[in-house]
Formats: structure tokens, C-alpha cells, sequence
């Protein structure tokens, strides 16, 4: 087909994170751009607008209501430090939901804007393949649309699983998708799953003064450092969340007082229990966003069994001028981040004359739970399937921040682990940081990673007093040497 | 050998209880006692080796004169003629076999010249002074101990430059028990080594005192970065009503309750360093310590009584103390940071004087916790940091309430009237004119600067050398003073930075160098830092200024952006406040030479960074490196902006 001829030089199915960073790019770079982008409500109605899962259901208000729970923790702390706040505080979920939705409605607007600044067509419709050109696009209304273009970008990312075989699970279980729009407190809640979204959620509710139980089949955070995931929960469980550890769900059942009936099986005495709560959140997994599209009509794809798009290095699927990008992406780190520098570098390999292809090693990290964890790099389990047990050492130690000290904070799980190659200059492989500003701390060494930090350097490099990420420079103890990690005095 | 060793053994004796009872009157028999001679050639005496070398030694120095001949010759008797102990050294050398060269002080050329060198040398105030292998073994007394103990016979047998077993009490004396003193002392006593940790905090005028641990812990980093967590929660409460908590309208401080807390949490550390201390056999003493001679110190505790130490090495790590203004009524009325953090009462109404970072931390955390706050600044704020960044805090205060007296400097500061706070009136006179003000305050904090507290330790008596101006101790890469057995480390070094952590490394590099073999030096580049100010500044390397002096403003990139912390958008507060600057350097592939952010958790923000600047970080590998969303840091994997383009930084959605 002559490329002349297609409407548009890109279209971007998908407007989040990575597709819109793609579109902007390639719109910078003189090109003709559109993008179409469809929320299809969540089973329980919600929708949202512009900007994709990080914005409207994911990073953004994730974190918004992180940091309303760690306000929580703070209130309690003001008193130690001579604040005159009376105790307890209670909060106000539909006051803060609501702040939090007129802030990521100011976002989708601001991403319509900016779409419209730099002249990329937007296009609120459902898209599926219908050729290797072309796609079909369905409004709301019904209406279809036909468009074409010499690139087409995939950049639908993901949404989150319901189980299939739970009875009551999908009539009412909510996700992710839906508790960043609850416009009333979801009150007592089971959070079924064990993924950083399941942990993530299940914090901040209990912090927010939320009863809250989260229900996990097996390990926590799985692909983490398990290490580090069990001190996760287990500041999580200090902090009041419950935790029904091999457990899975079988039966959902709504009361006549609107309360939700869960059975579940305890996988480790074989007996079934039962609880009721308000709200049931599943956080089991997310699925790509692969099936509407009509794939095989351009003959892309996928892996069958995550029903992921299958890329090169370059983003490009079977189809050489059909590109994924994104969670929707085979392989690929499911962070926004990633998503946005491969739509970016994307574009500039089309249509700027770059070469540059997205590097997805030491894709640094930071799960939110109310002990946030940072991390970059390999886990120890993955550092010693790699280089074996006897080549690699571990530094850690635990420490306490200043700030806990006088709020009389319990520090047991504020811990760091600097995970190194043996032999000197003993490259460092990873970095696992547990405690406040995780997120903060891991971001300059992730960059110390990649510029091929050593131990030695790190150890060199004076640290910042007082503060927690000066812990990280201060690393001394190693696993191997069995002496006590804990960091005394200054 | 073996002539007359039971003979000498005897004489030893004597002169050694001469020694000690001359201790007392040793500085007043100076030159004085041996008036000016005038020139004479010098005097090779007995059995030494040393050419006379009167007419080459006339173009030299004393000094450089003195030093040849110590360097020069294996033994070395500097001495007067007229004087009967130095006859009592001779007899002794003779006595031995021992050849050596005399130098007769009073009978060589520029005698005067000589003896001020003398001094200045040998950190002695009188003859004689014998030095082997140009190591000092001491004067009269010294010598003869040596002799009675063998130390000196060994000595002279030995070849090359071997360290001699001296018997001190101590391997190492450290003077200053702050955070470099404590952490070269536990470095050092994992090494078997005999310790002493001379600690010993002067009250200020107001009367305040501490225990142990220096600065940093009790008048410093410590209480500094807790009050200023106890502003930032102060905000923390204000922004939680946007997130849905129910808080009264007016949350109110109480002074007396944070300053307790913050108190019995650094006790907790004084402790903690006791006991650290005892556990690794450290021995500590809560005493003042003043060089009284080559490797003597006296200590003298706070009940006035004194003892004598010694030691084959000596660590000076005394630190600094705020300076005062030298103007009527600042000792009697005005208080420094070192009164600050245990001040028994809120301080009220505050005139902060003087524009270091400490001065801007205190007025931040005051204004914080409600009072209203005053900056009195003569010129520019945080010299020595990047104005631009500078500029932006002191705008960011004045914002949020800080009130800045810009140009002036206090003259006068009277009571009004007492109390707990009393009131004070403070004049100020314009630094470009005669016009003076008048302001009324509570309280007058003084942060105008910090002293080395090096001017009362005696160093002038075993010559180490400070600048005169600013009393700071010049040392070598190894931390070593120009008397080569006297190290010194922390604040009180010249041109080094003043920073605990920067003290603990050189000070447990320099015990691992000392003890364990170690050859590792510390790194004073790309030393990050953190103010913290209400909005924090962290950075790392050079400054935009300092940068452009090194490279020319054409050969560096700035890069930089605003942006806005998702946490601060619910209360929608101080949106492009935060900032973020990088300096590369365009010739070396684009080298991030500088990096500046301002913003929440800056210290936090910074250290990963410093790390990567070690590894030699480029803004290529800024770019390739991805970011952590959503977290302030990762905005330094996006910027895009340079200051030359002019292009806007302000922030603008995900």
C-alpha cells in the first residue's frame, strides 16, 4: 500500500501514558498524528477520561491516597513534637475522593490539551484492526469510524482480572478500576491478592482507619525479593492490616443488609471460613487489552497464554509498521515510566532519525504500601540463580529514621540491602530499599547502577546527614559475615 | 659499646626529676634568658661529622637551616654553650659512643633567627634538643628517659626509618569528642589500639552545655532536622484536611514539649556514645585537652584538675562554635544555635541574624511552628551555595512568612525587659550608609558564622600551624598537620567542608590508614549536602558560579525544570517552587558537574545522585535512565530545557 495515501503518518490505539508519549513525540516531529483512546466501564460502571490507567486509576491517585494515609501517621506523630492535635483524627473519604478526582480530571484535561497543542487528533472511539492499515472505530453512540496510517502504534495496557470461577465475584467484587472512584468509604474490606496493587491498596485503607484484610493464596509481591516483600507485610501487619495467608476465596455472597458474605478455603487445614465485609477488592492480576482488537486482522501476534503482544527490540510486532508498547507489551516491566521512554524513543526511531532503543535493564521501582519499597536492579534469589551463592555478596543493615525517634515510631522493618558481585570493585546488581521516601532514594542510584556503580563507589560516596538514603552509603555489614546489621548511633 | 652504662644509668636519674619540676617555669625560661649574641661561626663540636657550612648557611633561612641539619645528620644536639644541662646531654652521647652533631644555638650566625626557628621547629621553648634520625626525641629530660628506658639505644642501632616503640600511654590521643573524633576512635580501637577521647564542652555566655557527641548531635544536624520535621508536620496537619482529615482550624505548638522530646532523644545519644565508647575499651574523659609539649597534652576537667597524657599520635577534632557579633549586648543578650534546640522557652519573636544555612534553618523551622521570624541579612544569602538556588529559598520563606531585613547589620542589642523571653531592642545600621533602624524582638539569634576552636589548645606549643585569619588547621591529603604526628579532621580543617559526614569518613580512613595498613584517602569531591530549609535544597559538585569560572560559561549546558510534587497538588500549594538543576559540562560528553534540586525530601532525593556522580554520571545516562513515577527524583531523567534556550520550565501534567 502506498504510504502516501493513509490518513495519518501514526495512529496510537490507547491514550496512557506510553501511547500519549509516543503521539506527542512523533507530533513534535512534524508529523500527522491521531489517537484514539476508549475507556470501557469497569463491570461495576466506572469510567474515566483521558490518559490511561496511570493517571485515572493507577500511579496518580494511588499515590494521592498513599500520601492521605501517611498524613494519618503524621497527625499521630504531631503530638510528639509539640503539636496540640487531639487524638484520634477521623477521616473523611468522600472529601478526599473527591479532591483526588477533580486532580486527575484536571489531568485528563490537561492531556486533551496538550494533544490539541500540538495538533494530534483525538478520537474518543473503540478501535480494532480491520486491516494492517486500517482501523475501525466505534463511538459511544455506535457510530464507526474508519481510519488508516502508514505506523500504528498498540498501546492499550491492561485491565485488571476478575476470577472466573468464584461465584459473586464479578456481581460484586470491585478492582482498582473502581476504588479510586468510590464517592462513599468502602468500609470493612477483603483485598484478594498478593500483587503490589493488592498491598498498595490494602495500606493505605488501613491507614486511612479502614478495617482491612488481604487474602493471598501464596507469597507476597511475587518477582520481588521475598526478603524484602515479608518485611512489607509485616509492617503492614504491625500497622493493623490482617492478613489470611494461604487462603483463596470460593464464594461471594451478598446479605440482605447489603454486607458481602466471603467463603474462602485455608489452603493449609483444608477447612472453609467465612466473613463479612463492605467492600470485596480483587487485585489478583491485570489482562492486556488484546481481545477487542481484532488482531488477526493485520496479523499480529500475541502470546496465547498471556495474551500479550509479541515485540523486538525495536517494539515492533509480527507486523513490521505495527509497533505495542506498554503492559501490552510482551516482556516488558508494567511501569509507566517504560511505557513513556519506549513511546518516545519509538518516535524518534521513526521519525527522527534515532537509533536509540529502549534499555529495559535496572528499571528501577517503588511499591507504595505504607512502608514503601524502592528497589532497582536483581533480587538476591535472582542474583544467586545468576551468579551462584559463593560469587555474590550482600550488604544490609537496618536502620531507623531520625524522624521516627521522637514519634516513637517502631523502625523493625526499615531495612536496606545492596546486593554486589564478590570480586571487587564488587559491581553492585541491586538495590532494595525499605522505608520512608523509598521512591526519592532509589531514583539517584538506580542512575549510579547504570553508570556501573561499585561497591567501593558507593562506600565512597559521603552521605547526606541526617537522612535515610545515607544509610545506603553507609552499608558495611554483610550477610555472609553473620555480625548484627542494625545501624547504632550516627 | 658497653662504656659506662651503669655510670650513665645513675645520672639518669637525676636530671629526670629535673625535668619534671621544671615543667612549670619551662615558658617563662625563654629567649630572653639568652640574650642576642652576636654572629658566630658554627661550632661543630665533639666526634661530629657535620661540615661547617657558615658562609652557604648565611643565603639560608633559619628555618630551612635548622631543618638541613636535623635531615642531615643521624643524631642532632641543639644546645647553647652556656647551658649545664645541654653538657649533661653531651656527656651522655660521649658517654655512649655515640657521635653527633652539636649545633650551639647562642654561638652561630643569626642567633636570633636560629632560636625563633628553634622554636618553631622543635615546638620547644628551650635547649636542649636532640633529635635521631630526625625523629625529636625531646629535650633534657626526655633524652635521658629514652636513654634509661633503651628506647634511644634502640634507636640509634636501627636502620632506615623505622618507627620506634615508644612507650606513651597511648596510641592515640583525639582531642574533640564530635562526630569525626568519635568515629576515628571506633575505627582505630578495632585495631587493638590504646585510645583516649578528650571531650570537653565550654558553656556559651548563655550558660548552655551539652554532653557527648559534638555538633552535629546536640547543637546540630540532630535537633536542627527534628525541628524542622516538627514544621514540616505542622504543614503536614494544614494539608490533611485536603485529604480528609478533621482537624480544628487552629492546631497550636508547644515550644516546651517539642524541646523536651527532642532533648531526651539526644541524651539517648550522649549515652549511646558512652557506652559505645566503653565497649570497644575506648577510654574517655570529660576534659579539656592542651598540648603541653611533644606528644604531652594536658586535660583538665571541669573541676579544674589536671593531668598530663601521652601519646605517640594526636587527632585534633575540636569542631567550630558560633561566632558572636562583637557588638554591644550580643554575649549578654543574644543567643547562638548553640542555645537554640534546648532553650527552655519558646523563643517568640525572633531576629535571626545572618544569612548561613543555619541561620535560614532556624528562621525556617521557627516561622514553621508559628512565630514570627525576622532574617537580618548583610548581604547575600548561603554564600558559597548556587544563588540562583539560594535566591529561590529566600523567596520561597518570604512566602510563607519569613520576614528579611536585607542590607543591614545589628550595632546595638539592649534589654528591655527580662524574661523567659524578655524583650530586646535591637539597632541596625545599613550597610551602604549611615541610617540605622530600631526593632523590638524576644529573642536574638545569632548565625552569622562559625570558629574553629583551635586558639586554646596549646598547638602553638608544639607548633602546628593554623592560618592566623580564621584559625583553621591546613593539613595534608592525609589529614596530617605540618607536625607529623598531629592529624587533624572535621570542621576545623581549612578548606574542607564542614560536614558530620564528611568528618566520620576522614576520620575512620585516617584510623584505617594509621592502623590497618589502608591506603584509601577521603574523597572531598562531589560531597553532597542538604539545607533544611522549609523547602529543602540538596546538591552535589559545583555551583552554577563555580562552574562557570571552571569551564567559561560557553563550555557549560544548564538544564532545568520546575515541578510540582503530586503531594502538593490536593492542597494546591506552591506550585513551580520546586526546582531542578543540573550542570554539565559540554567539552566532557556532557558530565554532570553540578546537581541542585529544591523540593520535599532533597537530602533523600540527592545521595543516589552524589553516587552517580562519582561514576562519572553524563546527561546521556540521565536520559537513558528511568524514572520512578510518581516520585519527585525522576524529574531528573526528563529535563529537557536548557537555561541558554530560555525555553519555559514551568510544569505541566505527567
Amino acid at each position: 500500500m502506498e504510504a502516501g495515501r493513509q490518513d495519518y503518518n501514526l495512529l496510537v490505539i490507547g491514550g496512557g501514558s506510553g501511547g500519549l508519549a509516543c503521539a506527542k513525540e512523533a507530533a513534535q516531529l512534524g508529523k500527522k498524528v491521531a489517537v484514539v483512546d476508549y475507556v470501557e466501564p469497569s463491570p461495576r460502571g466506572t469510567r474515566w477520561g483521558l490518559g490511561g490507567t496511570c493517571v485515572n486509576v493507577g500511579c496518580i491517585p494511588k499515590k494521592l491516597i498513599h500520601q492521605a494515609a501517611l498524613l494519618g501517621g503524621m497527625i499521630r506523630d504531631a503530638p510528639h513534637y509539640g503539636w496540640d492535635v487531639a487524638q484520634p483524627v477521623l477521616h473523611d473519604w468522600r472529601k478526599m475522593a473527591e479532591a483526588v478526582q477533580n486532580y486527575v480530571k484536571s489531568l485528563n484535561w490537561g492531556h486533551r490539551v496538550q494533544l490539541q497543542d500540538r495538533k494530534v487528533k483525538y478520537f474518543n472511539i473503540k478501535a480494532s484492526f480491520v486491516n494492517e492499515h486500517t482501523i475501525c472505530g466505534v463511538t459511544k453512540g455506535g457510530k464507526e469510524t474508519l481510519l488508516s496510517a502508514e505506523h500504528i502504534v498498540i498501546a492499550t495496557g491492561g485491565r485488571p482480572r476478575y476470577p472466573t470461577h468464584i461465584e459473586g465475584a464479578l456481581e460484586y467484587g470491585i478492582t482498582s478500576d473502581d476504588i479510586f472512584w468510590l464517592k462513599e468509604s468502602p468500609g470493612k474490606t477483603l483485598v484478594v491478592g498478593a500483587s503490589y496493587v493488592a498491598l498498595e491498596c490494602a495500606g493505605f485503607l488501613t491507614g486511612l482507619g479502614l478495617d482491612t484484610t488481604v487474602m493471598m493464596r501464596s507469597i507476597p509481591l511475587r518477582g520481588f525479593d521475598q526478603q524484602m516483600s515479608s518485611l512489607v507485610t509485616a509492617y503492614m501487619a504491625s500497622q493493623g492490616t490482617r492478613f489470611l495467608k494461604h487462603c483463596t476465596p470460593s464464594r461471594v455472597q451478598k446479605l440482605p443488609d447489603g454486607q458481602l458474605q466471603v467463603t474462602w478455603e485455608d489452603l493449609t487445614s483444608g477447612k472453609e471460613n467465612m466473613g463479612t465485609f463492605s467492600t470485596v477488592l480483587w487485585a489478583i492480576g491485570r489482562i492486556p487489552e488484546t481481545r477487542s482488537l481484532n488482531l488477526e486482522n493485520a496479523g499480529i501476534n500475541t502470546n496465547p497464554n498471556s495474551q500479550k503482544i509479541l515485540v523486538d527490540a525495536q517494539e515492533a510486532t509480527s507486523v513490521p509498521h505495527i509497533y505495542a508498547i506498554g503492559d501490552v507489551a510482551e516482556g516488558r516491566p508494567e511501569l509507566t515510566p517504560t511505557a513513556i521512554m519506549a513511546g518516545k524513543l519509538l518516535a524518534r526511531r521513526l521519525y527522527g532519525q534515532s537509533l536509540d532503543v529502549m534499555d529495559y535493564s535496572n528499571v528501577p521501582t517503588t511499591v507504595f504500601t505504607p512502608l514503601e519499597y524502592g528497589c532497582v536492579g536483581l533480587s538476591e534469589e535472582e542474583a544467586m540463580a545468576r551468579h551462584g551463592e559463593e560469587h555474590v555478596e550482600v550488604y544490609h543493615a537496618y536502620y531507623k529514621p531520625l524522624e521516627f525517634t521522637v514519634a516513637e515510631r517502631d523502625a523493625s522493618q526499615c531495612y536496606i540491602k545492596m546486593v554486589c558481585l564478590r570480586k571487587p570493585p564488587q559491581l553492585v546488581l541491586g538495590l532494595h530499599f525499605l522505608g520512608p521516601n523509598a521512591g526519592e532514594v532509589t531514583q539517584g542510584f538506580a542512575l549510579g547502577i547504570k553508570c556501573g556503580a561499585s561497591y567501593e563507589q558507593v562506600m565512597r560516596t559521603v552521605g547526606i546527614h541526617p537522612t535515610c538514603a545515607e544509610e545506603v552509603a553507609k552499608l558495611r555489614i554483610s550477610k555472609r559475615s553473620g555480625l548484627d546489621p542494625t545501624v547504632t548511633g550516627c | 659499646m658497653g662504656c659506662g652504662k651503669s655510670k650513665e644509668r645513675r645520672a639518669a636519674a637525676r636530671p629526670q626529676s629535673e625535668a619534671h619540676g621544671r615543667g612549670g617555669r619551662g615558658r617563662d625560661s625563654s629567649a630572653k634568658v639568652h640574650p642576642p649574641s652576636p654572629p658566630l661561626p658554627e661550632h661543630p663540636a665533639t666526634g661530629a661529622s657535620g661540615p661547617s657550612r657558615s658562609t652557604s648557611a648565611r643565603v639560608l633561612d633559619p628555618r630551612a637551616r635548622l631543618r638541613a641539619c636535623i635531615d642531615s645528620h643521624p643524631v642532632v644536639l641543639l644546645s647553647k654553650s652556656t647551658c649545664e644541662r645541654c653538657a649533661e646531654v653531651k656527656k651522655l652521647f660521649k658517654s655512649m659512643c655515640v657521635p653527633y652533631f652539636l649545633l650551639e644555638l647562642d654561638q652561630a650566625e643569626d642567633a636570633r633567627g636560629l632560636e625563633r626557628a628553634f622554636s618553631e621547629l622543635t615546638s620547644e621553648t628551650d635547649v636542649p634538643v636532640v633529635f635521631v634520625k630526625r625523629r625529636k626525641i625531646g629535650g633534657h629530660g626526655p633524652t635521658l628517659k629514652a636513654y634509661q628506658e633503651g628506647r634511644l639505644q634502640k634507636l640509634l642501632k636501627m636502620n632506615g626509618s623505622e618507627g620506634l616503640p615508644e612507650s606513651y600511654d597511648y596510641d592515640l590521643i583525639i582531642v574533640g569528642g564530635g562526630s569525626g573524633g568519635l568515629a576515628a576512635a571506633k575505627e582505630a580501637a578495632k585495631y587493638d589500639k590504646k585510645i583516649l577521647v578528650l571531650d570537653f564542652v565550654t558553656p556559651t555566655p548563655h550558660g548552655t552545655r551539652w554532653g557527648l557527641g559534638g555538633t552535629c548531635v546536640n547543637v546540630g544536624c540532630i535537633p536542627k532536622k527534628l525541628m524542622h520535621q516538627a514544621a514540616l508536620l505542622g504543614q503536614a496537619v494544614q494539608d490533611s484536611r485536603n485529604y480528609g482529615w478533621k482537624i480544628e482550624e487552629t492546631v497550636k505548638h508547644d515550644w516546651d514539649k517539642m524541646t523536651e522530646a527532642v532533648q531526651n532523644y539526644i541524651g539517648s545519644l550522649n549515652w549511646g556514645y558512652r557506652v559505645a565508647l566503653r565497649e570497644r575499651k575506648v577510654t574517655y574523659e570529660n576534659a579539656y585537652g592542651q598540648f603541653v609539649g611533644p606528644h604531652r597534652i594536658k586535660a583538665t576537667n571541669n573541676k579544674g584538675k589536671e593531668k598530663i597524657y601521652t601519646a605517640e599520635k594526636f587527632l585534633i577534632a575540636t569542631g567550630e562554635r558560633p561566632r558572636y557579633l562583637g557588638i554591644p549586648g550580643d554575649r549578654e543578650f543574644c543567643i547562638s544555635s548553640d542555645d537554640l534546640f534546648s532553650l527552655p522557652y519558646c523563643p517568640g519573636k525572633t531576629l535571626v541574624v545572618g544569612a548561613s544555612y543555619v541561620a535560614l534553618e532556624c528562621a525556617g523551622f521557627l516561622a514553621g511552628i508559628g512565630l514570627d521570624v525576622t532574617v537580618m541579612v548583610r548581604s547575600i544569602l548561603l554564600r558559597g551555595f548556587d544563588q540562583d538556588m539560594a535566591n529561590k529559598i529566600g523567596e520561597h520563606m518570604e512566602e510563607h512568612g519569613v520576614k528579611f531585613i536585607k542590607q543591614f547589620i545589628p550595632i546595638k542589642v539592649e534589654q528591655i525587659e527580662a524574661g523567659t523571653p524578655g524583650r530586646l531592642r535591637v539597632v541596625a545600621q545599613s550597610t551602604s550608609g549611615g541610617e540605622t533602624i530600631e526593632g523590638e524582638y524576644n529573642t536574638v539569634l545569632l548565625a552569622i558564622g562559625r570558629d574553629a576552636c583551635t586558639r586554646k589548645l596549646g598547638l602553638e606549643t608544639v607548633g602546628v600551624k593554623i592560618n592566623d585569619k580564621t584559625g583553621k588547621i591546613p593539613v595534608t591529603d592525609e589529614e596530617q598537620t605540618n607536625v607529623p604526628y598531629i592529624y587533624a579532621i572535621g570542621d576545623i580543617l581549612e578548606g574542607k567542608l564542614e560536614l558530620t559526614p564528611v568528618a566520620i569518613q576522614a576520620g575512620r580512613l585516617l584510623a584505617q590508614r594509621l592502623y590497618a595498613g589502608s591506603n584509601i584517602k577521603c574523597d572531598y569531591e562531589n560531597v553532597p549536602t542538604t539545607v533544611f530549609t522549609p523547602l529543602e535544597y540538596g546538591a552535589c559538585g559545583l555551583s552554577e558560579e563555580k562552574a562557570v569560572e571552571k569551564f567559561g560559561e560557553e563550555n557549560i549546558e544548564v538544564y532545568h525544570s520546575y515541578f510540582w510534587p503530586l503531594e502538593w497538588t490536593i492542597p494546591s500549594r506552591d506550585n513551580n517552587k520546586c526546582y531542578a538543576k543540573i550542570i554539565c559540562n559540554i567539552k566532557d560528553n556532557e558530565r554532570v558537574v553540578g546537581f541542585h534540586v529544591l523540593g520535599p525530601n532533597a537530602g533523600e532525593v540527592t545521595q543516589g545522585f552524589a553516587a552517580a556522580l562519582k561514576c562519572g554520571l553524563t546527561k546521556m545516562q540521565l536520559d537513558s535512565t528511568i524514572g520512578i513515577h510518581p516520585v519527585c527524583a525522576e524529574v531528573f531523567t526528563t529535563l529537557s530545557v536548557t537555561k541558554r534556550s530560555g525555553g519555559s520550565i514551568l510544569q505541566a501534567g505527567c
